[in-house]
């Protein structure tokens, strides 16, 4: 699994892509993403809740 | 509790023309507001009555109360099945769009009225007002357009904050207050037994340190340093900055005073809002110590027809905290979330008034909560006085 999906919103965090913006740069893995990194897009889910998304 | 997804509805596809949206030519009525200062200048030259520069808060907390409560409210939901429609249909987007324009050439009016020196100064402070109605509630627009995720109603947004200079609420919003709402930890829910009094500067200053922190985290996570154009809360503030500028060296020195008036009585608007919002709401934690997921029970609704046409459905708050991202155009009613006796407008006139808004609200948060006041988010500062009044054993009657 290398992507993963908020449940509400869809947003996406694939670790080839990384996400530059939120501070984490391509090949980040997702186990380096902080585990209070909240879905920067609709602030409901964290990443706990985060479902792999292929 | 029935949410649904808007991205995966299962439901077999309705024609568009078999449902039509009711408010659908209403939410170009929110294009008033931003007319409110022209309407002023209209009404003081045809009457020649000064107080009318007052129009703006006569409007927002005079007339707007009363059409509350002769036109009522409405729960009607879009079906399922027609939301993602709603949803693409770029006309609603060019609702909210169309304020900004309007927002801008009725500063400049108010600038122009204020630099020609015939105003009194009770008559600058009325137009001061009036235009902060318009910024207030442009706070609102650019809340619609903050929580999208195209970059140009992002970019809106923030251009919709430079009249209030309160460009950090396009983060703190988004990433402080949607992750905190109705916890202790969030500045912007207020508690139970926490006047607006206590509420403003704790909101103001604890949101502006909040949204600091949350920005420099994600650009110190990049490898940046905080101080940087790439930091949104600096560059939305620039806008505010050259914005400002701009008005005075157009038009004098003598407009920077009036400019600052309407600025904060436009956030601080906002922030009346926030207080109603979620006031004395509690998310309950779960074993693992994080807080349950937002649910509609955790923001007070309000189906009030008037002030949700004036605000984008701000009012279906419920909605709108479950589900960020949802449109305004197609946010639902919940039969689970607690419900404001009233629209915004009127709770606004309560809440300013500390006792009042005991006597209303108070007994509402009780009775959400099944008479358990244990279960509130309650002030700290007031916690003796609240259990003591509402605690085990007292009956759930109004503050006195």
């Amino acid at each position: 699994v290398s992507a993963f999906r908020c449940p509400e919103c869809g947003f996406t965090y694939d670790e080839e892509r990384g996400n530059p913006r939120e501070g984490f740069r391509p090949g980040t893995p997702w186990s380096a993403v902080p585990d209070d990194w909240t879905c920067p897009d609709c602030g409901v889910e964290g990443k706990p809740d985060f479902e792999p998304a292929g | 509790m029935t949410t649904v997804d808007v991205r995966h509805s299962a439901e077999p596809e309705l024609t568009p023309a078999a449902w039509t949206d009711s408010k659908r030519y209403a939410w170009l009525l929110g294009l008033l507001v931003p007319g409110l200062p022209f309407m002023a200048w209209a009404l003081v030259e045809a009457t020649g009555i000064g107080l009318l520069w007052f129009f703006g808060p006569l409007f927002v907390f005079g007339v707007m109360p009363v059409l509350d409560r002769v036109i009522g409210d409405d729960t009607a939901n879009p079906p399922d099945s027609v939301v993602q429609w709603l949803e693409q249909d770029r006309y609603y987007r060019w609702c909210t769009y169309l304020y900004l324009p309007l927002q801008y050439a009725s500063l400049v009016l108010a600038c122009w009225l204020w630099s020609r020196g015939d105003l009194s100064v009770v008559e600058s402070l009325g137009l001061a007002l009036t235009v902060g109605c318009v910024c207030g509630i442009a706070i609102n627009t650019a809340h619609e357009l903050g929580h999208k995720r195209a970059s140009v109603e992002r970019w809106l947004s923030k251009v919709a904050l430079a009249q209030s200079g309160y460009g950090h609420f396009f983060i703190e919003h988004n990433r402080g207050h949607h992750v905190r709402v109705a916890t202790p930890e969030d500045p912007a829910s207020s508690r139970l037994g926490e006047s607006f009094y206590a509420f403003l500067p704790r909101t103001v200053t604890g949101s502006l340190k909040s949204s600091w922190g949350l920005e420099a985290l994600r650009l110190r996570r990049g490898g940046s340093s905080p101080w940087t154009i790439e930091n949104d809360i600096l560059n939305a503030w620039a806008m505010t900055v050259v914005l400002f500028v701009a008005l005075t060296a157009t038009f004098g020195l003598s407009v920077l005073p009036w400019l600052l008036v309407q600025a904060v009585f436009g956030f601080s608007l906002l922030e009346v809002v926030n207080y109603l919002e979620h006031y004395g709401l509690l998310r309950d934690k779960r074993e693992d110590g994080r807080y349950v997921r937002t649910a509609p029970r955790h923001s007070w609704n309000s189906n009030n027809v008037s002030s949700n046409v004036l605000l984008y459905h701000l009012q279906r708050h419920s909605d709108h905290h479950a589900h960020p991202l949802r449109r305004f155009q197609s946010l639902r009613h919940f039969d689970e979330a607690p419900e404001l006796p009233s629209g915004y407008a009127s709770m606004i006139v309560l809440a300013v008034l500390p006792p009042l808004w005991r006597r209303v609200m108070d007994p509402r948060v009780l009775a959400h909560y099944g008479g358990d006041v244990t279960r509130a988010n309650i002030h700290p500062p007031r916690r003796e006085r609240v259990l003591r009044r509402y605690g085990p054993g007292k009956a759930a009657g109004p503050a006195t």
